[in-house]
């Protein structure tokens, strides 16, 4: 396997943001009780984490040391409100619901993780691969957690009543409210975690 | 009255960790002792309590529709809110700096004890979420948004302290070694925020 491809692909399973790293958590939570928030928010932070990956990389041998973390934070908030006015002028139900937590993105773990651990270091494209990577390794946990939570919570998938179509709810299923609450959420992201470790032994912790 | 309904609402019901996942990152990563968590928990509920009512402030004087009309007749129609983002962030990250100097200089013994902790607070979820709840519940004055922020700094507190105790104590059991460390640390934290839910309506 190159170098690149490694790049690209190690975020996805091995070295995943969410369940190996335990970057990003906040919002990995929040906005996953429906699959349409999950996927739109999978693909802000796709995009913000890949450009500001390579603009920092870019700037990586003239930015002074000492305030790194302040030039860091102007270039990501600068994107992120620009993902903003986008998400707002095209899809303003979801942004409405994902409220907060596309502000948020600014001080998501995973950026300013990948950024200092990261582009800080490599080359502009390397960087950028890296940062798509992470992006997508977050957006498979999102849709993970969003298709499971909307079809057990509300019997939905993507608004589509899918329980109601197969007639499930005739021969007595009823809707698990509690999947839609917070706290199942993290009880979810804590059995993700351990069917991935029981599967991959080199992750467990001692 | 107001007051102290605001307070204990941001505390227990609208808990930061419980019922926003605000600050999940270092909760987990220094969730490990109990002396630590208490340290960070005191740094961040103090740095809320500073940054959210001079964010108010900004907001409601800079960057609000119609915020500028103090200046005159000719700015009454500017709206500046798409750049609060990043004067948000650029609010906080600049008094974090400026309260580690002065922790520095005035209590050198406080600043020891955080440690690493209090530059890392600028990029803490739950200061910046402080900020955008604020903007986005509206509260009308500046009390309000003191309340706000000192509860929802206690309440950041005693989660941590609440699950660092519990891992303290947690280092002695029998966990299958897939869930040790994360992944039982998330199931419990889910545990205690079905606890948490059991306040949910309660009015002062």
């Amino acid at each position: 396997m190159s170098n690149n491809s490694k790049v690209f692909l190690g975020p996805l399973a091995k070295n995943n943001p969410i369940t190996v790293q335990i970057l990003g958590i906040c919002s990995c939570l929040a906005v996953t009780a429906q699959l349409k928030p999950a996927v739109v928010m999978a693909l802000s932070v796709t995009v913000v984490v890949a450009l500001s990956n390579l603009i920092i990389s870019l700037m990586r041998n003239t930015i002074p040391p000492r305030i790194r973390i302040i030039v860091q934070l102007v270039v990501v908030s600068a994107l992120v409100i620009l993902v903003n006015q986008v998400l707002m002028a095209y899809v303003y139900d979801v942004s409405k619901q994902l409220s907060v937590y596309v502000g948020l993105i600014i001080t998501n773990c995973i950026v300013m993780g990948r950024l200092e651990a990261f582009a800080m270091n490599h080359k502009p494209w390397e960087s950028m691969l890296d940062g798509i990577g992470n992006g997508l390794g977050y957006g498979v946990v999102l849709v993970i957690l969003g298709a499971f939570r909307e079809l057990f919570g509300s019997g939905s998938l993507w608004g589509v009543p899918v329980m109601e179509k197969l007639g499930m709810y005739k021969i007595g299923y009823e809707n698990n409210g509690l999947v839609i609450m917070a706290p199942m959420a993290l009880i979810l992201v804590g059995v993700i975690i351990w069917i991935q470790r029981s599967k991959d032994k080199e992750l467990q912790e001692q | 009255m107001e007051y102290i309904n605001i307070f204990v609402k941001s505390i227990f019901i609208d808990n930061m960790i419980f019922a926003f996942f605000l600050g999940m990152c270092s909760y987990l990563a220094v969730s490990k002792t109990v002396k630590t968590s208490a340290g960070l928990g005191i740094a961040v509920t103090f740095v809320l309590l500073i940054t959210v009512p001079v964010n108010y402030l900004l907001n409601k004087y800079v960057l609000e529709p119609g915020a500028l009309a103090w200046l005159g007749e000719k700015f009454a129609n500017i709206d500046l809110s798409f750049l609060s983002l990043i004067m948000f962030i650029a609010v906080i990250a600049a008094i974090v700096q400026i309260v580690e100097m002065v922790v520095e200089k005035f209590s050198p013994s406080l600043y020891n004890s955080l440690g690493i902790f209090l530059p890392l607070i600028a990029v803490n979820c739950a200061v910046m979420g402080g900020s955008l709840f604020m903007q986005q519940r509206g509260y009308s004055n500046i009390g309000e948004v003191s309340c706000f922020a000192l509860g929802s700094g206690i309440g950041w507190l005693l989660a941590i302290v609440g699950i660092a105790a519990i891992r303290e104590k947690l280092r002695y059991s029998h966990i299958p070694p897939a869930l040790k460390g994360v992944g039982i640390t998330f199931i419990i934290t889910g545990l205690m925020g079905m606890a948490f839910m059991s306040f949910m309506g309660i009015k002062l």
